[in-house]
């Protein structure tokens, strides 16, 4: 049976997705749908914008106004639509390689404009659509088919990332943690600015198995037990935060909007009338 | 008219005049010489008539941002020269199969890559027609002066958003930055045309739905009443990605057909002296001008040569360039590269009347003087 979610919040006639079994991008895309119903958000009122990659495909399923661009361009894209319409709520929706390789010009600038818009990634590790090459998330020494000696590049932290770039709101979780991408990607949307959530998903399918992963369940255990939470990791003694990695909010502040800033420019030629 | 309106300005000033009197609200883009004037003086312009300008962080970014705006329902531009127009080819492409209306402006300069980055050119019109990958239609406008610039800008806009189609202006660096003394009409002189948005209160909004003889659907604005989604797969009618090889083959036929099949409302050209003429020069943009001279030059001689001067060069006035050739003796293709107009021209005009080239591609405008010799000599 499907539930309310769905019917509200989906194009039911689109399901079931493209994803590989055992894959995460469902739970973190499902999230997102919480996320915003639980706001209350109008269905016209939330634009979804997109890249391409496996990621890229959610908003086909999402019952709002969505845009299907191109690789590595949904920030471009969707700062297009956020400027033009200033009203929508913008969320853009993309993949590792989409938005730190392809796309990371458009990320840099996206977070130092802190323009409104709420980007989720869905990080995997790998670049799935194409069939399991490494990305710049794959950490060093783990395996891609273009990396089949071991990934010698150094792996971006996509937080920090965004943070140094300007981000007003950073925040990391899982697709374990389902309802931490909810908590997440609601205050990321009521963020006046640059917001960036990156939900480390898992592929079983590619870089499970080309690293030796185990099934769906054991990536998923591994995510449940490999985390820490940012609020507990100050307390913890070094050796304990060894081979893990932290989840929880990063960092928010308050800074002038984009959009915002933009209006008053204008604004100030209607008082010259 | 008021002659108040009478101004001294830059061909890359009135196409930014042009683009505002079309209803331009949204621009972005990323400087390169010779367009940097056009992003300047929108940034200038926009947000006094509640408009938008933002530089992004590179040209492709420019491109896509324009799409994204047109989407949400503003009438948008970008403008580039040189490599910036290779970069924006990924994102034209996009415009052209989700048929999203938007302005490229391209201020031709020398090339290849950084190439002459001062100088004029006319290098990108094959690269205006297939330069991004498959095949797509696509409508490129050519003005030779100031006040066409404004004219073929405000047309740019209309047939965008007549034909969903992203338009290219073909200008190069002499019409760009030339100064002329231009009357900018009034607006009830101008024609205007907005996309046609769907009827309110339908049951169901398909983005790509046509009826029999309608080849341009409806289209709605992101945030209006309708929710959609768009995609540069390919896609059926509703808009969502299809696999299947029908679908793909109407697609493509539609977009094509809704340019094919308007030709004769795009198609926008000049003829100079023609009814006479032995010899025909054809040549657009900043070459036109001297062409024209060339051709009273030849005259005074008593040489009986005439201008055909395409302002539409995409999709190519094939019927209109055959016409031409059955007239005359010869057809001198004039331009600012190494021959890449004269290709079609050859295939339109070879069988009847032989065609040949006058071409210059090292940053120097093509002089009367260079014309009226290859005149003498065909």
């Amino acid at each position: 049976m499907t539930s309310t979610l769905v019917e509200n919040h989906f194009r039911i006639g689109k399901l079931p997705h493209i994803w590989c079994p055992g894959c995460g991008h469902g739970i973190i895309m499902r999230s997102i749908a919480v996320a915003i119903d639980e706001l209350g958000y109008d269905k016209n009122d939330v634009c979804v914008v997109s890249g391409i990659g496996c990621s890229s495909r959610a908003p086909g399923y999402m019952d709002f106004n969505t845009l299907h661009t191109l690789h590595g361009r949904a920030l471009a894209y969707a700062t297009g639509v956020k400027m033009a319409n200033p009203d929508l709520k913008v969320i853009v929706i993309t993949g590792d390689g989409d938005c730190a390789a392809i796309g990371g010009n458009h990320l840099i600038h996206a977070s130092r404009r802190n323009i409104d818009i709420t980007t989720v990634v869905f990080n995997n590790n790998i670049y799935g659509m194409t069939g399991g090459q490494y990305s710049p998330t794959t950490p060093t020494g783990e395996k891609g088919t273009t990396a089949p000696f071991g990934n010698i590049d150094r792996n971006f932290d996509l937080c920090n990332l965004a943070k140094g770039a300007g981000a007003t709101y950073v925040a990391r979780s899982t697709a374990y943690h389902a309802n931490m991408v909810k908590q997440q990607v609601k205050a990321a949307l009521e963020n006046k600015g640059f917001s960036f959530v990156e939900a480390v998903s898992i592929c079983p399918t590619y870089y499970g198995r080309k690293n030796k992963k185990g099934d769906a369940v054991s990536m998923m255990e591994y995510l449940k037990n490999s985390t820490v939470n940012v609020k507990a990791a100050d307390k913890l003694p070094k050796e304990k935060l060894e081979g893990k990695f932290l989840v929880g909010e990063f960092y928010k502040s308050e800074e002038p909007e984009y959009t915002e800033e933009y209006k008053k420019i204008i604004d100030s030629f209607q008082k010259e009338r | 008219m008021a002659k108040n309106n009478v101004k001294l300005m830059q061909g890359n000033e009135a196409c930014v005049e042009g683009a505002l009197a079309a209803g331009m609200k949204f621009f972005a883009g990323y400087p390169i010489t010779p367009s940097t004037e056009i992003a300047e003086i929108s940034s200038l312009r926009l947000p006094k008539v509640g408009g938008k300008f933002i530089q992004m962080e590179d040209e492709i970014a420019g491109m896509a941002a324009i799409i994204g705006g047109s989407l949400a329902g503003l009438k948008s531009m970008t403008a580039t020269s040189g490599p910036g127009f290779s970069l924006k080819q990924e994102n034209l492409g996009y415009a052209a199969i989700a048929e999203v209306p938007c302005v490229i402006v391209n201020v031709q300069r020398g090339g290849p890559s950084t190439g002459l980055p001062t100088s004029p050119a006319q290098g990108d019109i094959m690269q205006a027609k297939w330069g991004t990958h498959g095949d797509h239609p696509i409508i490129a406008l050519s003005p030779s002066s100031v006040r066409e610039t404004f004219d073929l800008t405000v047309k740019a806009f209309n047939f965008a958003e007549k034909y969903r189609t992203p338009v290219i202006l073909l200008t190069d660096e002499v019409i760009g930055h030339m100064r002329e003394k231009i009357e900018i009409p009034s607006p009830d002189e101008i024609e205007i045309i907005d996309r046609v948005q769907p009827k309110s209160g339908l049951e169901e909004y398909k983005p790509y739905e046509v009826n029999e003889d309608q080849l341009v659907p409806d289209m709605a604005p992101y945030g209006g009443e309708y929710r959609f989604h768009v995609t540069g797969l390919v896609h059926d009618e509703t808009g969502f990605p299809s696999n299947d090889s029908n679908v793909a083959e109407s697609l493509l036929n539609r977009i094509m057909k809704k340019i094919d099949n308007n030709i004769d409302d795009i198609a926008l050209y000049e003829e100079y002296k023609l009814e006479d003429a032995e010899v025909a020069i054809i040549a657009y943009g900043s070459t036109a001008r001297s062409a024209k001279s060339a051709v009273d030059m030849a005259r005074a001689e008593g040489i009986k040569a005439g201008l055909f001067r395409p302002m539409t060069i995409w999709p190519f006035l094939d019927k209109q360039v055959t016409e031409v050739s059955k007239k005359v003796d010869n057809v001198i293709v004039a331009e600012m590269n190494l021959g890449q107009y004269v290709i079609e021209v050859e295939r339109a005009g070879n069988k009847h009347t032989k065609v040949s080239k006058c071409c210059k591609a090292n940053g120097q405008l093509i002089t009367p003087d260079e014309i009226l010799a290859k005149i003498k000599e065909v």
